[in-house]
Order: structure tokens, then C-alpha cells, then sequence
């Protein structure tokens, strides 16, 4: 790290004493030092700093005891929303969102999934529509999984503008207002009993212009950035040793020697090992991320992880027997603070099938990671020239 | 493990970029096959090119002793290159395991011939030998003179010097020095580094250390080989897989390059992903050895998880290839030949992952 940089990071502790500074100024102020994010330019977060010097600046706050907004409620704001905003939106909308997402005075989600579009984003069916006399789009249509949407204050939207082109090229991707009339949020229950996302109806939303990030179009092209920065933020962060899924079986492991079987401790040493090597490769990971832009490689990390979960929570409840008879709680309720490795060992197992299939499915990812990475040949596509209103569905 | 360094660097990938152009060179895969049939199993030109043309062969002996003065990191860089060419060249038993031991002991002599090029060791061990508590009881030792038979030892055909750990009259373990030993070759399952069947009958030996320092230093030189062995075995699962690749962007059936169909594309997928993991794990158990910190867990996880792996790499490769993988014509058999015995080599995965258990209560 620069000279220049510690002054700036010595400087802002100087004056904003982490301590005593409600949450909000604090992060207020360490964007208007560009020390947000630093590779972004100055003005917006950052002071186009090497990309590479984040993770030391992000260091040295932490060790000043600094705050930092809950990954939970912000990672989509923080994760996805930011860069997505940074690469395509304009001046305005930059000014606009950047500062309130970073401090976490505004809360954001992502409206992308639907019903009719998983795996297959490209053929999403929300329609948005531009009024000719006041240039605002009408949005209409159905999004589902959205987590933080009973929370968000802004969402990120993919939207079909054209249905008379093939799938990819008529989206338009906009920042919409999730307290606008029209956007109804209703809870989705999951398997694990609680609701941890919802369904999110949007009915005559109005949207202005403004508020389209890239061209009318070109929305596909924007929401890639949000979907590689999606696959980093799930699988590339470090962990320390025993961190993760893992600690939790060691735990029970070391605290439980009345469950110990030859077989048991052999299945528990394998998934201890691939864990430790799936760690190792992230943290290889991050050390290559640091100093450049996310890859495909992300896909890589989210597809281990993913296998993992299910692996270790599986043999958690197998390890425990007739206790993994047990579930804590079924009843409805909103998770305050979803963790993968909190609640029950009967949560954990069901909460982890859901690690496979949200944020691209393991299928998907392999079908990534063999055309962009090993340069296979691609997927034979029957829906390529056809227009998206002539789709079979 | 937060300190490992995981990545290249710049010196690391010029040696690597210099010992891949060699070995393209003068073994490509055919001349490493016809060197399986040949009377003598081992390409010793090669080595000879190893050692003078690159001076690979002692990089972390310091520089006073005729080595590179670099560590154990550069060492699994050559490792990984060597393991992508299943090159027959004795690095391994006397770079890496008959130098680690001689290190440990601070012998200078021998060590310094064998950074040099100029000498072959090896460890004289059965290879399937695991680190850790226990010392190979295959050698007696009395008065000096040494007896026993060893089965299995690693690129002991071509030694001119070989460490011989032997137990002396009242047990206590002892590390020798030995030049004048019956070696027989063995048909071994790996082609390309064929094993050896020492037989020492009342022979004498240069007593280099004993009781706890010969134990440490055969221990040090067992774990550092697990250690490093992972290189090669990630040398040999790249093989594998940039191969499978461009074989399957090659091969055509039903009109279509193999390669995108699903069922091929998603294995191709998941061993990328598993090669990956290896080169994560290779790195951190080089980056170990070179710094001593956590070898003996680091060691245990890069053979845990690094054996199971180069095996299912060259097995797909095998599979994937269908009829032609199967051939003795394509290599590829070379390559599970090479993965199945290093998997058995310093011991098993499930020695290994006793060895954890043990170091961190598991």
C-alpha cells in the first residue's frame, strides 16, 4: 500500500473515531475519502486505486475496529448492485445510488429469476414497456426468489423490452423503486419451513428512463457483470481453517465421541480434506482476484462449496443418528439473519440442496466453466434465431 | 495456513517455462515409451540435460554446496514438469528424497554431488513407505556392516550412492551411506520410474546419523517427499486433463466434436475443478516444505487429497479417449500407471488421513 493511502486511511480515523461514530457517518465518510472502493474513480467510493490494494485497505480498517455493513442485508447491494452500477449506469444514477448502497442507509435486491426463467435467464418475460409521452417504462410481470425484497428499498430489474428478437437481445436492464405502486412483495416458503426470499408482482410499476442502466436491448450484456460478481461474492471470500460447513461437523465430531464409528471418522476425515483443498483453492483464488477482475473461475469455487454443504450436512445428520430425527422448527417465520451453517443439523441439511441451484446451478456452472474456460464446444442452441414471443414454453 | 503463498512466481514460471521446453523436446511422448522397453529404463541423457543445461537438479541446496541456493518451492515447480511428461529421470529419489535426508543430517559430500547432477541417490526405503512414527526395519546393522533386503525402493537402479536407514544390534535407528549394494530391477506397475529390490549382504556402510537424528532426518525426508509428490502428481492430472480437452474438441462421433456433449463436457468440468483444487493443495504443501511451518499436517493433506485425484484424472482420460485410450500406443497409460503408484507411494490416502486424525484430533 501507498504512502498516500495510509495518510488517507491515518487521516479518516483521525477525524471519524470508529468507536464513537454512528455506523452510517463513519462509512459515509470513508466514501467521500474515496476509500470505499478503492479502484472505483474519485467522487464515486474510490480514487482509482489499483484493484488489487482493496483488500489491504479493507485490512487496515478492520483493524482500526472500523464498521462494516452486515453481509447478510448489503451483500446484494455491496456485491452485485455497486459493480453492475459502476460498469453501466450514468453519471446521474452513479451520484444517485453509490453513496446510500456503501453506507447501507438503502437497501437493495435483485429482481432476475422467474417463474417461467431459471436456469434460462434469457427467456424472462417481464415486460417493460416506454410510454411515448413521458419516456417512463411500465413494468409488468412476476419475479421470484428475491431475497431482502420485504427489505429493499431499490432492486436491480432485467425486463424484456423487445419480444420480436431472439431472447438475448431484446432485455433492458433498469434500478427500480421497490417502494413504487405496483410492486407487491409476497413471502416464498422453502423447504427448511422458513421464508428466506419472496415472490415480488410488479403491476403498471412506472420506472423512469433515468433509471435504465445500459441501452435499450442491451440488458443481457449488463446483467453478466452482476452475475460473475454474483458467482465471486458466493464462493471466493476466505475462510479460515475449520471455518465454514466443516467447523461445524469437526465440532460435533470432537465434542461427540459417544458417535464415533471407524466408518463415521473415515467419511468425516474425507469431507475435512476436500474441505481444507476447496479452502486452499479459494484463498489461491482470491490472491489471483485481488489483483484483477472475477473469471469464470468463481463458477469453480460455488460449484465445490455447493457439493460440499450437502456432503458434510448429510453426514452431520447421519453422525447424529436418532437426534437427526429431529427439526427444530417448521413453522412460518422471516429468518432475521439467514445463515447456511446456523440453526439445526436438520436446517443446515436442507437449507445446503438450495446451495446447488441458487446463483446458477451446478449444471449451469459446468456448462460454464466447459465453454469458457476449457473452450468446449457450446450448447446446441434450437432458441437462437428464434424471436422470444415464438418460444416454446 | 493463512501465511501460504498459493501462486507462481515470476522465477517459478521461468523455470517452469525452461524445463517444459526440454522435456518437449526430448521427451515427447514416444521416446518416453520406447524407454520403457529399453534395456536400460531410465533416460539418463535426460538427466544429464537436467542437471548441466538447467542445473535443476539442487535447487535447495545452498549455493556454498554446488546447489541453487532456492528452496523446496522451485523444486515442485520442476516436479510438476517432470510429472506432465512422465519423464524417466531419478529426480524424485535423489532430488527430493535422498536430499532432503542428507540436508537433515548436514552431510556436504554427497549432498553437494548430488545437487550437482554429477552423483544419483536414493532413500533406501520400500516406497510405499508412509511419514510419520516408525522407522523401516528392512536393514540391520552390525558393526557397520549392513544386511537386509528392501523391495520397492524409487530410482535406486541408477544410484551411485544410496542412504540406507538400517536398525542397529539393540534397535537404535541409524542412516548409512552405502555404495556397494545388489540392485535388481523390479516390473514395476509405473513404467516410467521403474523400482528396485536393494539386497545388502554384510556391507559396509558410512555410519551419517543415528538414534533420534537419523529417525528426524528419515522422517524430515519422508514428509517433504509427501509434500512434494503432490507436484507431480498435479504435473500428471494436467496431463490428463488438457489433453482429454483437446482430444475431445478433436474427436468426432455422431457429427459432432465429442467435447460438447454434456456427459463428456460436465465430467471435463468437474476435473478441471478437481485439478484446480490440486494445484491449490501442490502449492501449499511446496510452500510447507520450503518453510518447515505445518509440514507434517500440510504433507498428510496434499497426499490425502492429491493421490485420490492425479487417479481419477488419468482415469477419465483413459475413458474419455474410449479405444484409442485403452491403446499401448497413446500414453495415456503411462500416465494412470504413474498416478495409481504414486497414490500407493509414501503411503496411502487412508494413511494420511489417519495421520490428520492424529494431528488435529479428528
Amino acid at each position: 500500500m501507498d504512502a498516500e493511502l495510509t495518510r488517507a486511511i491515518g487521516d479518516l480515523l483521525a477525524a471519524h473515531d470508529p468507536a464513537t461514530t454512528p455506523v452510517a457517518d463513519f462509512l459515509g465518510a470513508r466514501f467521500d475519502a474515496g476509500l470505499a472502493w478503492v479502484h472505483f474513480p474519485e467522487g464515486l467510493g474510490g480514487r482509482s486505486a489499483p484493484r488489487a490494494t482493496q483488500q489491504e485497505v479493507n485490512d487496515a480498517f478492520a483493524a482500526a475496529g472500523a464498521p462494516t455493513l452486515d453481509s447478510g442485508r448489503h451483500g446484494i447491494g455491496l456485491g452485485m448492485a455497486a459493480p453492475t452500477l459502476l460498469a453501466h449506469g450514468s453519471e446521474e444514477v452513479r451520484r444517485r445510488f453509490l453513496r446510500p448502497l456503501w453506507t447501507g442507509e438503502e437497501v437493495w435486491c435483485q429482481l432476475f429469476s422467474e417463474p417461467g426463467a431459471g436456469s434460462d435467464l434469457a427467456a424472462l418475460g417481464t415486460r417493460a414497456v416506454q410510454e411515448e409521452e413521458t419516456g417512463d417504462w411500465i413494468v409488468d410481470g412476476q419475479k421470484v426468489w428475491t431475497s431482502l425484497a420485504h427489505e429493499a428499498d431499490w432492486a436491480i430489474l432485467v425486463t424484456r423490452t423487445d419480444p420480436d428478437v431472439p431472447k438475448h437481445r431484446g432485455m433492458t436492464y433498469f434500478v427500480c423503486d421497490m417502494h413504487a405502486p405496483g410492486v407487491e412483495v409476497r413471502p416464498l416458503r422453502q423447504a427448511t419451513g422458513e421464508a428466506e426470499f419472496n415472490e415480488v408482482f410488479l403491476s403498471g410499476v412506472r420506472i423512469p428512463d433515468a433509471h435504465r442502466l445500459g441501452a435499450v436491448g442491451d440488458g443481457w450484456r449488463v446483467a453478466q457483470t452482476t452475475l460473475m460478481n454474483e458467482r465471486v461474492a458466493i464462493g471466493g471470500h476466505a475462510e479460515p481453517r475449520e471455518g465454514g460447513m466443516i467447523g461445524v461437523l469437526a465440532r460435533t465430531w470432537r465434542e461427540r465421541p459417544d458417535l464415533h464409528t471407524p466408518a463415521l471418522q473415515d467419511a468425516v476425515l474425507r469431507l475435512w480434506v476436500d474441505a481444507e483443498a476447496a479452502r486452499l483453492t479459494s484463498e489461491r483464488l482470491r490472491q489471483q482476484l485481488a489483483a484483477g477482475q472475477p473469471g469464470p473461475e468463481g463458477s469453480a469455487a460455488k460449484l465445490a462449496f455447493a457439493r460440499l454443504n450437502q456432503q458434510i450436512s448429510g453426514l452431520e445428520l447421519e453422525l447424529l443418528g436418532a437426534e437427526g430425527l429431529e427439526y427444530e422448527d417448521y413453522s412460518f417465520r422471516r429468518p432475521a439473519n439467514p445463515s447456511m451453517i446456523g440453526g439445526s443439523p436438520g436446517y443446515r441439511y436442507l437449507r445446503a440442496k438450495g446451495n446447488s441451484i441458487e446463483g446458477g446451478t451446478s449444471e449451469i456452472l459446468r456448462g460454464i466453466i466447459a465453454e469458457r474456460v476449457l473452450g468446449l464446444p457450446q450448447e446446441i442452441r434450437v432458441d437462437k434465431d428464434v424471436a422470444w414471443k415464438d418460444l416454446p414454453r | 495456513m493463512s501465511g501460504l503463498d498459493l501462486n507462481y512466481s515470476e522465477v517459478e514460471e521461468e523455470l517452469r517455462a525452461n524445463v517444459r521446453a526440454l522435456l518437449a523436446d526430448r521427451a515427447p511422448a514416444n521416446v518416453t515409451l520406447a524407454r520403457t522397453e529399453a534395456e536400460q529404463t531410465t533416460d539418463l541423457a535426460l538427466w544429464r540435460s537436467l542437471a548441466d543445461e538447467l542445473g535443476v537438479t539442487g535447487l535447495p541446496v545452498p549455493e556454498e554446496l554446488g546447489g541453487a541456493g532456492a528452496s523446496w518451492r522451485e523444486t515442485a515447480v520442476v516436479l510438476e514438469e517432470l510429472g506432465r511428461a512422465v519423464a524417466p529421470v531419478p529426480f524424485f529419489g535423489s532430488c527430493v528424497l535422498a536430499t532432503a535426508a542428507l540436508l537433515a543430517v548436514g552431510e556436504r559430500k554427497v549432498l553437494s554431488q548430488l545437487a550437482s547432477g554429477e552423483a544419483v541417490g536414493a532413500l533406501t526405503v520400500p516406497f510405499a513407505t508412509a511419514p510419520g512414527p516408525g522407522f523401516p526395519s528392512g536393514v540391520h546393522a552390525d558393526d557397520g556392516l549392513l544386511s537386509g533386503t528392501v523391495r520397492h525402493v524409487a530410482d535406486a537402479l541408477v544410484a551411485d550412492v544410496l542412504l540406507v536407514p538400517a536398525l542397529a544390534g539393540d534397535g537404535t535407528p541409524e542412516l548409512y551411506l552405502v555404495t556397494g549394494a545388489q540392485v535388481e530391477p523390479m516390473v514395476s506397475l509405473d513404467m516410467t520410474r521403474q523400482l528396485a529390490v536393494v539386497t545388502l549382504d554384510r556391507v559396509e556402510g558410512v555410519l551419517l546419523a543415528s538414534g533420534a537424528e537419523a529417525a528426524a532426518a528419515v522422517g524430515l525426508a519422508l514428509e517433504t517427499g509427501a509434500a512434494l509428490l503432490a507436484s507431480e502428481q498435479l504435473g500428471v492430472a494436467e496431463w490428463a486433463l488438457t489433453t482429454t480437452v483437446a482430444y475431445a474438441k478433436e474427436r468426432h462421433q455422431f457429427g459432432r466434436p465429442i467435447g460438447g456433449f454434456q456427459a463428456v463436457k460436465h465430467r471435463l468440468a468437474d476435473l478441471w475443478v478437481l485439478v484446480s483444487q490440486m494445484r491449490a493443495v501442490a502449492r501449499a504443501g511446496a510452500d510447507a516444505a520450503a518453510s518447515g511451518a505445518d509440514l507434517p499436517l500440510t504433507a498428510a493433506l496434499a497426499q490425502a487429497f492429491a493421490s485420490g485425484a492425479a487417479v481419477t484424472a488419468t482415469e477419465e482420460a483413459v475413458q474419455l479417449h474410449g479405444g484409442i485410450g485403452f491403446t499401448w500406443e497413446h500414453p495415456a497409460h503411462l500416465y494412470l500407471k504413474r498416478a495409481k503408484s504414486a497414490s500407493l507411494a509414501l503411503g496411502t490416502a487412508d494413511r494420511h488421513r489417519a495421520r490428520i486424525s492424529e494431528l488435529i484430533n479428528l
